[in-house]
């Protein structure tokens, strides 16, 4: 079922008055008749949960809130999509504008936000101009300014570009970005819903999660909440791209198998040249990479289907996550370390130099796999970026350590032997790839 | 001396009102990203002591801020600043195979700028394009899908921009 993706083939569907023919601003319409704290009570009866990659229930994040008198508060929306493997946002942003502004008037509402900010990455420097001319129209239209339709309410939405820093992804750096500073993440509490932009109330959400809000008042939180799985409810954006043969953006129901989605025409279409998938990355690039074996199958031998739960079965020794949905797919020919070299590289290029166990983990990892990558590994190596991805996990202010330490982990978890083969072969290394491993003893204890 | 046309003047007292009394300090990297683009692509300190005059903050959180960002640059670039990413999806799909052509092509390393001043090679880490991958940015906008020979396509037409 498409929810958010629904009217993406509409010719012209990024102008309002094409929008508007087809239904667009009628759950603003009745968002506007409803009391805002219905609004946020249909949220969480939809179970709709945090889409940026964390999943934390959004109605539940709403609820937290703080509502002191005479205080303004704010919604902000993280458009700064930069975990490789994500590009769902951006194909929100430019392709169903109006679906995203829609979202953003009636959590505005919602919330009690009279000034709105998109913060989008700053390299998405194409994409304000498409989101402005799209507020431009909702407010030609009477949709956002003074008194909306009305009602009493009045809401500006802005868009801000970052200056490129993946840490301003997280939610606390966001704000400190907005506010004109580095983007260091804050030791929290204060949450953001207590001491947020400018120690006012904040909202923080994902793209995704505010289109999807549009859909949830038209259709009710209960039907929302029947579509999927247990608690993964509703339909998920999955961006899909490496060594596919359909790279792009889906949107899936949380019932659809792993199998189904890499090898059916309707999705991924498959792995090119006729070669079998090595290993992925089903949730962006800070999950753990998985082997085939794995990422088909859940532990009871069940297959896997997208979503949180049955993604994340068998926990981080046979499981993975769904992330941000940034489907990264490695087929046979490819070198697990130096994909992993790369993401050290990320990672320590941008780490925000906060907390020593990131900052300098990072840096050391991504050092230790060039070596290996290049043929001037020691065999210790291995077992000492294991101990250091260890000691960076849970050991930072925000996130990002855990996501510089989790790909690291993964990679020696299943693809031990690649590694070793790089060390005891460093010449050989450099002119082929390990190739397709077997992974048949994969549930055996780890290092 | 450096100052914005009154144009691009209006345009930074617009950025400036979307911020509430007392915060105007929010829109400072709107106005990097408009100084930068105004004043040669890169970020030089009378162009960072400005921001701050306008902003009427201490030229120090002005540069602070600029340091940390990466799309700011903090010396002088090309004309053409090539962006290609480098990260784990682009990899997947040759990106290193791009930044090897382009670095025989133009005779350059990483970070470098061509004799003449055209071109710089700077590679990114991840610019959320991972389905078109391999890719590069190039001012305003993203040259996705890459091969070789789109890339040299690419090269030649800038070339043959810079002459005209």
């Amino acid at each position: 079922m498409k929810l958010l993706l629904e009217k993406a083939h509409i010719e012209g569907i990024h102008h309002y008055e094409v929008y508007r023919k087809n239904g667009g601003y009628s759950s603003v319409e009745k968002a506007l008749k409803m009391a805002p704290e219905d609004i946020v009570e249909e949220v969480k009866k939809s179970g709709l949960r945090g889409r940026g990659g964390a999943g934390f229930p959004t109605g539940m994040k709403w609820s937290f809130l703080a509502k002191p008198e005479g205080v303004p508060r704010h919604l902000v929306c993280n458009a700064d999509e930069s975990e490789p493997g994500t590009f769902k946002d951006r194909y929100l942003m430019e392709f169903l504008p109006h679906l995203f502004i829609e979202g953003m008037i009636i959590s505005s509402f919602a919330l009690g936000s009279n000034t709105s900010y998109i913060y989008i990455r700053g390299e998405y420097a194409w994409i304000p101009d498409i989101l402005e001319k799209a507020i431009a129209e909702a407010k030609e239209n009477g949709w956002l300014g003074k008194n909306i339709k009305g009602t009493g309410f009045d809401c500006e939405i802005y868009v801000q570009r970052g200056g490129g820093a993946y840490i301003c992804g997280e939610e606390t750096a966001l704000i400190e970005s907005l506010e004109g500073k580095r983007g260091n993440p804050r030791i929290k509490p204060p949450f953001p819903a207590v001491q947020g932009l400018w120690m006012r109330p904040t909202v923080v959400n994902n793209v995704e999660t505010i289109a999807a809000i549009g859909p949830i008042i038209t259709m009710g939180g209960e039907e929302y909440a029947k579509l999927g799985v247990g608690r993964s409810t509703g339909t998920k954006l999955i961006s899909a791209c490496g060594n596919i043969n359909k790279p792009g953006v889906y949107e899936i129901d949380f019932n659809l198998s792993v199998e189904e989605f890499i090898y059916s025409d309707e999705y991924c279409g498959g792995i090119p040249n006729g070669k079998k998938m090595k290993a992925c990355i089903p949730g962006g690039s800070s999950v753990p990479i998985v082997p085939t074996n794995l990422l088909l199958h859940e532990s009871n031998g069940n297959k896997r289907l997208m979503n949180y739960e049955s993604l994340s079965e068998g926990g981080f020794q046979t499981g993975t996550m769904l992330g941000s949905g940034g489907f990264i797919v490695l087929d046979e020919d490819q070198c697990v370390v130096r994909h992993t070299m790369s993401l050290a590289r990320f990672y320590n290029h941008e780490s925000c130099g906060q907390c020593s166990p990131c900052r300098e983990g990072t840096g050391w990892m991504y050092k230790i796999l060039k070596n290996i990558e290049y043929g001037k590994g020691k065999m210790e190596d291995i077992d000492l970026l294991w101990d250091i991805q260890r000691r960076i996990e849970g050991n930072t202010i925000c996130p990002l350590g855990d996501a510089a330490a989790w790909p690291v982990a993964a990679a020696i978890r299943h693809f031990r032997d690649e590694f070793e083969w790089h060390v005891l072969h460093p010449e050989e290394a450099q002119t082929r790839n390990f190739g397709l491993a077997h992974y048949a003893d994969a549930l055996s204890p780890v290092v | 001396m450096i100052q914005f046309s009154q144009e691009k003047l209006d345009k930074a007292n617009e950025i400036m009102t979307r911020y509430p009394e007392g915060k105007q300090k929010g829109a400072l990297i709107p106005l990097l990203h408009l100084a930068q683009e105004t004043f040669g692509g890169w970020l030089d300190v009378p162009v960072m002591d400005y921001v701050a005059s306008l902003l009427q903050i201490n030229p120090i959180e002005v540069y602070e801020v600029a340091t940390f960002y990466t799309m700011f640059n903090m010396k002088p670039v090309g004309k053409y600043v090539l962006e290609v990413c480098h990260t784990g999806p682009c990899m997947l799909r040759g990106s290193d195979q791009i930044i090897d052509h382009i670095k025989n092509k133009l005779e350059i390393k990483e970070g470098e700028t061509t004799a003449d001043g055209l071109f710089t090679l700077k590679p990114a880490e991840c610019l959320g394009a991972c389905g078109y991958a391999p890719m590069l940015q190039l001012g305003k906008f993203y040259k996705e899908n890459l091969t070789i020979e789109k890339v040299d396509q690419l090269i030649e037409e800038l070339k043959a921009a810079a002459k005209n």
